[in-house]
């Protein structure tokens, strides 16, 4: 097993280069002139642009520059913008919100997903089963910012007023519960569904026959025996989900005004400022590399027949 | 006499499904008391599983529909017993194994887990106990190095091994009476054998019940004192093992051990029974047997065989069952 992790972990590096170079490359690469539109009406002033390629290192063969992009991100170096910002300090204020949001929406759909699939699996064609079936079907048809929208609108003060929908430029965990739900209600649809095949599936094997023969209490027979076995499948879907909710935060961010990371990329795109695009797609890709370690490395701890040696 | 552990009287179990009403049951009867071993023989679909089932109360309901018939444990009906009076009854009153050990265990959990789950659940034994009488277990249906394996997963074991393992598994609440539904059909030749032995011994050394579902004649001579051959989801023979095999008394148990290879018979073509078994959405009139029947006569296809009393418990559900077994 240790040497599994090793092995995994050592894989990791030519993909984390592999995608992060292409993400340099488009970045730097394509766009002919990295200046134009920077100074206003006018194009830049000669001493600023030496200057400026000078610290980008955009005189240098792309692949020189791409490493030496990697050396100062290494030692925590993301860069700044043209006008001079610390990218570092942006990407410091907004990730821990966008990261706490996509958590939240994890949990959410976790929760309400595995509940929702489970209690209708273990009745098939019962009222409920109907009304998660017709639901989680609105909710992956319906697109994001239309589900937030309208939550936005009909929860706050503009309609019911049940909730306050606002959140702060430093949200507290309740604020985000409306965003977070809004953000993992497609992948809680799926999880739902998910969840309910699996319990279907798994319902009628052998092993839960043998655990009502042992005479064990209902409870366990579903919580412990079939649970166990039906949320393998559920787990590592959950697991690479978080790096799709953190890519995916942009569009709820901009119905909530959030101050996240789906903010700074969407700016950083319309106002090309690659060292904050990258600075943070790298960010995200690091994310992705290290859940989808973790589902693996999780999935043989939850199914013992799976064994890397 | 003693009153038998179980008694199952006339017990009548259909499954309602789109496709029609399948009578899966229709008056199965049969006992067992402690210390003794009752096969339950029959083809493939004559409802010795669903029997067992039944017994068990791991029956899906719906589609299967119980519409008649009692089944006595100690002398008390399970089926007008509560949902948890059964429970208490399952692993501790009387245990089941199942033919296919390795979808029959969890495949997530330990083996020491399964066993122990029982002890801690049922019994409220501490972590160290359980773990402890666990191996014991173990021990006892001779896993080599039972200490070692008990923290193995079911995927670790052979099918032998498994199996064992399984039983020792039935084990653990000391049941009464254990239900072994084909324990040996999925193995080796060889190891079937020594799975046999195992249960023969267990159920010695412990005075347990045993109803040992099979159908493989050979396997029933050295383990079973009593024999109930099924037909069509009814008992249609009851016998002694010598006596059934010294003289069957119906037809059906005839061309079962005519189809059965013997040494001195070698070199020569086995006999099957002809004809497929009969569907059970459409049970044949009279004596369901007679379309295969070799000795069928004008009665058999429209009256029903009564239950013919052949002496010392012996029964035979066939009109000419005394011509029968007279002839052997
Ligand atoms: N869940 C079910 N739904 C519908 N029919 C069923 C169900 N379970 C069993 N049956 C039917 O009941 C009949 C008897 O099945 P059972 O499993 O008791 O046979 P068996 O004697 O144990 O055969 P085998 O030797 O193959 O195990 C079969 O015809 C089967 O199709
Ligand atoms: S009753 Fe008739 S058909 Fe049935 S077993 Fe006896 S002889 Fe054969
Ligand atoms: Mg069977």
């Amino acid at each position: 097993m240790g040497r599994y992790v090793l092995r995994r972990l050592l894989q990791l590096i030519p993909v984390f280069l592999g995608t992060t170079f292409l993400i340099y490359a488009l970045v730097w690469a394509i766009p002919q002139d990295p200046f134009a539109g920077k100074c206003g009406q006018r194009p830049c002033d000669p001493s600023y642009i030496a200057e400026m390629s000078e610290k980008l290192n955009l005189n240098d063969p792309l692949l020189i520059q791409y490493f030496k992009y990697l050396g100062n991100l290494l030692t925590g170096d993301f860069g700044t913008t043209f006008n001079g910002v610390s990218v570092g300090e942006q990407i410091a204020t907004s990730w821990p919100i966008t990261l706490k949001m996509g958590i939240i929406a994890l949990i959410i759909e976790a929760l309400i997903g595995i509940t929702a699939g489970v209690l209708t699996g273990l009745r098939k064609q019962g009222f409920l089963d109907n009304l998660v079936l017709v639901s989680t079907l609105f909710l992956i048809s319906l697109p994001v910012f239309v589900t937030g929208f309208v939550l936005r609108l009909y929860l706050g003060p503009q309609g019911f007023d049940w909730i306050d929908t606002s959140v702060s430029s430093d949200p507290s965990i309740g604020e985000l519960i409306l965003p977070g739900f809004v953000l993992g209600s497609l992948s809680m649809a799926y999880v739902a569904r998910l969840t309910r095949t699996s319990i279907v599936e798994n319902r009628r094997a052998d092993y839960v026959r043998t655990a009502i023969a042992k005479g064990q209490p209902t409870t366990r027979v579903v919580g412990v025996h079939l649970l166990r076995n039906s949320l393998i499948p559920v787990i590592t879907f959950l697991g690479t989900d978080l790096g799709s909710l953190l890519g995916g935060a942009i569009v709820t961010e901009g119905v909530f005004n959030i101050n996240g990371i789906g903010g700074l990329i969407f700016r950083g795109i319309q106002e090309k400022e690659g060292v904050m695009v990258t600075g943070i797609v790298t960010l995200l890709v690091l994310v992705y590399l290290l859940m989808s370690l973790l589902v693996d490395l999780l999935y043989a701890v939850l199914d013992p027949r799976i064994r890397y040696e | 006499m003693t009153q038998p552990l179980l008694e199952v009287e006339d017990l009548h179990v259909e499954f309602r499904t789109r496709d029609g009403v399948a009578k899966v049951l229709n008056g199965v009867s049969y006992h067992v008391s402690a210390g003794e071993t009752l096969a339950v023989l029959g083809e493939s679909g004559s409802g010795k599983s669903v029997t067992a089932q039944t017994i068990m109360g791991i029956l899906d309901m719906p589609p299967a529909f119980i519409t008649k018939g009692t089944i006595k444990f100690r002398g008390e009906d399970l089926l007008t017993k509560s949902a948890d009076e059964r429970r208490d009854v399952r692993g501790e009153g009387i245990a089941m194994i199942f033919q296919d050990a390795l979808s029959a265990l969890n495949p997530v959990f330990t083996v020491g887990f399964q066993i122990e789950e029982q002890l801690r659940v049922r019994r409220g034994m501490s972590k160290a106990d359980a773990r402890k009488r666990a191996v014991e277990l173990l021990d006892q249906v001779k896993i080599p190095n039972a200490k070692g394996r008990v923290s193995d997963y079911p995927h670790q074991f052979s099918g032998g091994m498994r199996q064992r393992a399984m039983i020792a598994m039935s084990l653990a609440l000391d049941p009464e009476l254990l239900i072994a539904d084909e324990p040996t059909t999925a193995l080796d030749v060889t190891v079937q054998a020594q799975i046999m032995d195992l249960l023969a011994e267990i159920q010695k050394e412990r005075d347990m019940g045993m109803i040992l579902i099979t159908h493989d004649l050979g396997v029933v001579a050295d383990v079973a004192d009593r024999i109930s051959v099924m037909y069509a989801g009814r008992i249609v023979e009851h016998a002694d093992v010598y006596e059934l095999f010294r003289a069957p008394g119906h037809p059906y148990t005839e061309s079962l051990l005519e189809s059965l290879p013997r040494l001195d018979q070698k070199g020569q073509e086995l006999k099957t029974i002809k004809g497929l078994p009969p569907s059970l959405t459409n049970i044949p009139s009279g004596c369901p047997f007679h379309p295969r029947c070799p000795r069928a006569f004008d009665r058999c296809p429209t009256e029903v065989p009564a239950v013919h009393n052949l002496g010392m418990g012996r029964t035979s559900r066939c009109h000419i069952a005394e011509e029968v077994v007279a002839r052997g």
